[in-house]
């Protein structure tokens, strides 16, 4: 959110932090496309600026253990069907971080698909962003609202009880427009889906 | 939206304007429909070249080599089109080079008078400076022969695109345009009457005026050529009709060799139209002086005009920028472009490439809400032929901008800074974030209702975040936090690892 916003000398101790955090990890998995865009498109610029060695190599040993959510099952444990059941009618909203920066590409759907009982449906033109944006949302509300009604009428197409999708921020902004509407279509993300099974509780 | 000039000194930030060109719904159909023809188009021809990543990438290597070596690429244009027979001209700003054409325009005549007429093709270069007001006061009267831009200027309109100027117009509005300015009553509606009297218009002045301004696509150092390509033809009338030709350019707009257009060439058109080629191609170098009554103009001029592009070349995280070849593929895949079109950007350069070029054409003196204008999609970057990276660039933007709001007393006038810095602040320490969490509970309180579900629910915020209440509603936080769940999981079954299927929505563990 800082670094994006163009408040970049206050991102710079997060970059510090998150490194302080996890250095041991084996792996640092985040359910948030577009926090996983940040540390690996500007991870290692922030590191570079400091001009820290230590800290570089450390951002530069650290980053291959980041992963997306999605991204950890199908390519790091290479998992498609992970035993889940959900027997609803989904649509899923591919983030444009997602999609453009970590090019998960059909990941998140494969993973969909092996679900039992889920009725999947695509939503029309995928790729085009939500109006989220992070603070774009707030400081351009009108534009965004204009992005989001565009999306809102694309998850309503497809006759979806619930949109999935692996950032919660864009599904925090269309979940929000899919309840002031009162729809009825919740926003659900692809974990809770992946981990609802048969006898379980709905999510 | 009509009237004045697109000057990114005077125009509202992109907020307000937006706010006002999101009620137009007649615009908004005419910009989402042409913008997704020619996605459309440019999909289709973009997808029939298997080494069209290649060839982005090698578009890439000649501009970034070119700007590295501006100062020598610059110096061998003039060297070899002064050679050729042409004059070159050096305009610091737009003030310099505006008097430089009027001078040359005013010069131009036979047997000592003035003309007080000039053709022009279209040229983003002269709308950039506002050319024809000053030619204007000056007192010679430029005529638009581009169809898109003789829209416009007719219209009375601003341009809205920089390939498709004239893109927020649909055809029955461009016919009321040419009835009501052509004073034609009986004019019909479809393509063909259209452009029928449009070609009547221009064809008198193209035989008539023999004064003419243009822009330029490239510049080619190696031969002090020039190329300009267009879909009507109108362009090279121009070139090629008048006894004297002015061409104004951005310094970026040169190119090493000949030979680089065989990249560009394939770049250009099929980005900025959906075509394979560019309907004209007209590359020439200098004027005929083996044959003086032959073909092209008497005079040829070229105007080299820095006008900031000196600064953000200076500037090695934007200047990148000054890559741009003005395909206008990034407005095309915008998804704030389509909602908008193009005057919300109150600049000549409207879209992605307008939010970074404009502002930086400012010096940061204007336009600082351009930066400011996009999701960070990314959409823009995908489609760039040459690559540049503009939501890298919007961000290194928008630090400049805070940088200027949160210097000196301008931080206490502004409370997005306020707020962000203390957010940074909470972020930093865990201790400081979980009280914040705990408080933030206690805030959302009295703003929550619970829906039928039982789940709490704000739909009203105050100040700055009511932009997001406005259209949305807001989930209060959950009554345990992921940190509190994974916390008293690890604790209850201190056996488990991570990567074992949460309890939490399964209620059936293992």
């Amino acid at each position: 959110m800082h670094w994006n916003t163009g408040y970049q000398d206050e991102a710079m101790p997060l970059l510090r932090r998150f490194v302080d955090q996890f250095r041991d990890s084996e792996a640092v998995v985040s359910p948030s496309t577009s926090c996983v865009a940040m540390m690996r498109d500007h991870y290692p610029l922030m590191a570079e600026r400091l001009k820290e060695e230590t800290l570089k190599a450390e951002v530069a040993r650290l980053l291959p253990k980041v992963w997306e959510f999605s991204e950890f099952l199908t390519k790091k444990l290479g998992l498609e069907d992970v035993g889940a059941y959900y027997p609803h009618r989904v649509t899923y909203h591919a983030s444009c971080h997602g999609l453009r920066s970590l090019h998960l590409g059909d990941g998140p759907m494969r993973l969909l698909r092996a679900v039992r009982g889920i009725d999947l449906v695509e939503i029309e033109n995928l790729e085009q962003c939500c109006g989220f944006g992070g603070t774009f949302a707030i400081k351009n509300a009108e534009v965004s609202s204009a992005m989001l009604s565009e999306k809102v009428r694309g998850v309503l197409n497809t006759r979806a009880e619930a949109v999935t999708g692996c950032d919660n921020s864009c599904l925090m902004h269309i979940g929000g427009a899919l309840h002031r509407e009162r729809t009825g279509v919740r926003p659900v993300h692809l974990a809770e889906i992946l981990a609802s099974e048969e006898g379980g509780v709905q999510s | 939206m009509s009237g004045g000039a697109l000057d990114p000194t005077t125009a509202p930030k992109f907020q307000v304007a937006a706010k006002a060109l999101l009620g137009d719904s007649q615009l908004r159909k005419n910009v989402r429909h042409a913008t997704n023809v020619i996605q459309t188009k440019r999909a289709r021809v973009v997808g029939e070249m298997p080494d069209w990543q290649e060839l982005r990438e090698a578009g890439k290597q000649i501009r970034r080599h070119t700007m590295r070596h501006l100062d020598f690429y610059l110096e061998e244009f003039e060297r070899n089109c002064t050679a050729a027979g042409g004059v070159v001209h050096w305009a610091r700003d737009a003030e310099e080079a505006r008097q430089i054409v009027v001078g040359l325009v005013k010069a131009s005549g036979a047997n000592g008078q003035s003309p007080t007429e000039v053709i022009k093709i279209k040229s983003m270069t002269t709308e950039e400076i506002q050319l024809n007001k000053a030619l204007e006061a000056a007192g010679v009267h430029a005529y638009e022969t581009d169809l898109a831009e003789l829209i416009i200027q007719l219209g009375h309109d601003q341009p809205s695109h920089i390939v498709v100027p004239a893109l927020h117009k649909n055809r029955s509005q461009i016919r009321e345009i040419f009835r009501r300015e052509m004073n034609l009553p009986e004019l019909g509606g479809t393509p063909q009457d259209l452009a029928d009297a449009a070609r009547r218009f221009l064809r008198e002045k193209f035989l008539r005026v023999k004064t003419a301004v243009s822009g330029a696509n490239f510049l080619v150092a190696e031969t002090g050529g020039v190329c300009i390509v267009e879909s009507e033809g109108n362009g090279r009338m121009c070139l090629t009709l008048p006894e004297t030709l002015i061409l104004v350019a951005g310094i970026d707009k040169v190119v090493p060799t000949f030979q680089d257009l065989e990249v560009l060439l394939q770049l250009l058109p099929r980005s900025a139209t959906g075509e394979r080629m560019n309907p004209y191609n007209s590359i020439w170098t200098g004027v005929d002086k083996v044959s003086p009554g032959g073909d092209g103009p008497r005079a040829f001029h070229v105007v080299l005009m820095d006008n900031a592009r000196s600064e953000i070349l200076a500037d090695e995280e934007s200047r990148q920028t000054l890559h741009c070849i003005r395909c206008g593929a990034c407005q095309n895949a915008c998804p704030v472009y389509q909602q908008t079109g193009g005057h919300a950007y109150g600049s000549v350069y409207a879209g992605p490439i307008g939010a970074i070029l404009t502002p930086q054409l400012m010096e940061m003196h204007h336009a600082q809400s351009l930066p400011y204008a996009s999701s960070l999609c990314g959409a823009c970057y995908e489609v760039c032929p040459v690559k540049i990276n503009i939501p890298e660039v919007l961000i290194h933007l928008r630090n400049k901008v805070v940088k200027q709001q949160s210097s000196g007393l301008n931080i206490l006038a502004n409370p997005e800074v306020m707020a962000l810095k203390a957010v940074a602040m909470v972020f930093r320490s865990e201790g400081v974030f979980r009280v914040s969490q705990e408080l933030g509970r206690l805030a959302e309180l009295p703003l929550s209702r619970k829906d039928a579900q039982g789940v709490g629910w704000i739909d009203w915020l105050p100040g700055m975040l009511g932009g997001w209440t406005q259209v949305r509603d807001l989930r209060v936080m959950p009554k345990q936090t992921f940190r509190q769940w994974f916390e008293e999981r690890s604790k209850a079954a201190p056996g488990r690892r991570a990567g074992d299927a949460p309890e939490k929505e399964s209620g059936n563990g293992h």
